[in-house]
C-alpha cells in the first residue's frame, strides 16, 4: 500500500515572492524524494475521547455569553482522491473574531476583541467522514506585506488523516468573496481550479431557520493505491 | 483518482491559536494542548531530549513555528492503527508537537529512542523522528527527519538514496549532554536542511 504521489505544481511553491515571508523561509534545493515506510504510512490517532462537549462550537466554547457575529455552520466531508471517506480525522480550526481580529499576544489589529470568543475548535470525523462546526463568520483583516495588503475572510484547518503522508494544512475561504483573487497567500496556489478547491458554497438546503447560514467545505486528502492482496475498504 | 487533493496554505502566524490554545493563553477550552506529553505511563525504552529550532535564511530562529514530530516506540512499533507489524508501547504516544518560544524559539520534546523500523525491501532504517515543520512563510508543511550521532547510518535505505552525500549531515542530531539531542532545521543557505517528499 502507498499514497499517491503529490501532483508537482498543484500546491504552492516553497518561494512565492508576492508573499513576502516566504523569500526568507523557503527552501532553496527541490525535496528529496524518498520511498513510503512505515514512518510515513502510520500517523496517530485520536478517539473521541479526546473532545470536549463544546470542541466544535466556536460561538460558545471560550465565554460565558455567545460570541458576537454572523452565526455560521461549517460542515463537510473528509473524503481520499478516490472518494473514500475519512473516518477519525482529527479537524482542528482556527479563525479571526467577527472584526477580523485574532485572539493571540503578537496580534495588533485595531479590530474589537470579542471576550466571548478565543478562536480555536477541533472535531473528528464520524464513520462517513462528516465533520461540522458552528462558529462565526470571521471578518478580512489586514496584514504587513505589501501597503495595503487584507486577507479574505477565511478558517485555518490542519487535518490528521491515516497517515504522516496525508498530514495537511490550509484555508477555507467564503464563496463569492471578491478579495479571495487579490490575496498574495491565496495566489501563492498556481491554479484556479484548486483555489476554487478550497472555497465554502453557502448551503441554503443545510442552513439553519432562524439561527446559522451553512456553508459546506468538504476536505480531500491523499489517496493511496492497494495491492490486490488487501481486502476492499 | 477523482478528487484533487485539497491545496497546502500557510498556517500563518497564529497556527498556536488552533494547534497549542493552552500555550498561547486561551486556556479554557481544552483540557491540554495536543501532543504535549508523549510518554503518558511506564514506557520502555531510553528516556531522551530533542531540542532546537527552526532558522530562517537570514540567520533568525522562527518565532512563529509549529513543530510536531511522529515516531517509533523503543522497539520500533508506531502506536497507530495502520500499524501492522504488533503492538506499541502503550505508554508512549510517538507523537509530539511543539510551538516554538515566543522570544529565543526554541522547543523542547521529552520522548524515547526510537527502535529501528524497516524500510523497502524490509531492509531495516536506522532510528529516526519523523519532523513536520508549519509556519508563517511556509506554503506546504516541510517534512525532514532526524537520525543519531551515535549510530550507524551508512546502510539506512533512506539515506543511500540521497545523491548530495555532503547535505546528510544536515539530518544528524548534535549530542548535547547525556540523553539531549539538539536538531536545528535550517530552511536556506549552506547547511539547509534536507527535506523530503514522499
Ligand atoms: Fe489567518
Amino acid at each position: 500500500m502507498s499514497y499517491y504521489a503529490r501532483a508537482s505544481g498543484w500546491h504552492p511553491p516553497a518561494l512565492h515572492p508576492p508573499y513576502k515571508t516566504s523569500v526568507k523561509r523557503s527552501p532553496s534545493f527541490a525535496p528529496v524524494t524518498m520511498p513510503q515506510t512505515p514512518s510515513e504510512l502510520t500517523g496517530p490517532a485520536f478517539g473521541h475521547s479526546l473532545l470536549g462537549p463544546l470542541d466544535n462550537d466556536l460561538i460558545r466554547n471560550f465565554g460565558a455569553e455567545p460570541a458576537i457575529g454572523p452565526r455560521i455552520v461549517v460542515f463537510g466531508r473528509v473524503q481520499d482522491e478516490d472518494g473514500r471517506p475519512v473516518p477519525e480525522a482529527l479537524v482542528e480550526i482556527w479563525q479571526a473574531n467577527a472584526s477580523g481580529r485574532y485572539r493571540h499576544a503578537k496580534e495588533g489589529y485595531i479590530g474589537a476583541i470579542d471576550p466571548n470568543f478565543g478562536g480555536c475548535g477541533r472535531t473528528i470525523t464520524d464513520e462517513e467522514g462528516r465533520y461540522e462546526f458552528r462558529t462565526i463568520q470571521p471578518g478580512a483583516y489586514p496584514w504587513p506585506n505589501g501597503p495595503n495588503d487584507w486577507r479574505p475572510a477565511h478558517i485555518h484547518f490542519s487535518i490528521f488523516g491515516r497517515a504522516f503522508a496525508q498530514r495537511l494544512i490550509t484555508q477555507m475561504y467564503f464563496e463569492g468573496d471578491p478579495m479571495i483573487w487579490r490575496c498574495p497567500i491565496v495566489s501563492s496556489i498556481p491554479s484556479r481550479e484548486a483555489v476554487e478547491g478550497l472555497i465554502a458554497r453557502w448551503d441554503p438546503e443545510a442552513t439553519l431557520p432562524m439561527d446559522a447560514r451553512a456553508f459546506r467545505f468538504d476536505i480531500t486528502l491523499r489517496g493511496r493505491r492497494r495491492t490486490m492482496f488487501e481486502g476492499r475498504p | 483518482m477523482r478528487f484533487r487533493e485539497s491545496a497546502s496554505q500557510t498556517a500563518g502566524p497564529y497556527v498556536h491559536i488552533g494547534c497549542t490554545p493552552n500555550f498561547c493563553g486561551i486556556g479554557r477550552v481544552y483540557v491540554e494542548d495536543l501532543g504535549g506529553r508523549m510518554i503518558t505511563g511506564d514506557a520502555k525504552g531510553q528516556r531522551i531530549t530533542i531540542l532546537g529550532s527552526v532558522v530562517d535564511g537570514a540567520g533568525m530562529a522562527l518565532r512563529d513555528a509549529m513543530v510536531e514530530i511522529w515516531q517509533a516506540d523503543a522497539a520500533g512499533l508506531y502506536a497507530s492503527p495502520e500499524e501492522t507489524r504488533g503492538a506499541a508501547d502503550p505508554h508512549f504516544t510517538g507523537f509530539g508537537r511543539r510551538a516554538g518560544d515566543y522570544e529565543t524559539g526554541e522547543w523542547v520534546f521529552e520522548t524515547i529512542r526510537p527502535g529501528p523500523v524497516p524500510g523497502p525491501g524490509g531492509r531495516m532504517q536506522a532510528p529516526h523522528v519523523t519532523f513536520w515543520i508549519v509556519a508563517r512563510g511556509i506554503n506546504l508543511g516541510l517534512h525532514t527527519r532526524m537520525y543519531f550521532p551515535e549510530d550507524e547510518l551508512s546502510a539506512d535505505p533512506v539515506l543511500s538514496r540521497i545523491e548530495h552525500r555532503s547535505r546528510i549531515p544536515t539530518l544528524v542530531a548534535k549530542a548535547e549532554g547525556p540523553g539531549a539531542y539538539r536538531f536545528d532545521i535550517r530552511l536556506q543557505g549552506p547547511e539547509e536542511t534536507i527535506f523530503f517528499e514522499c
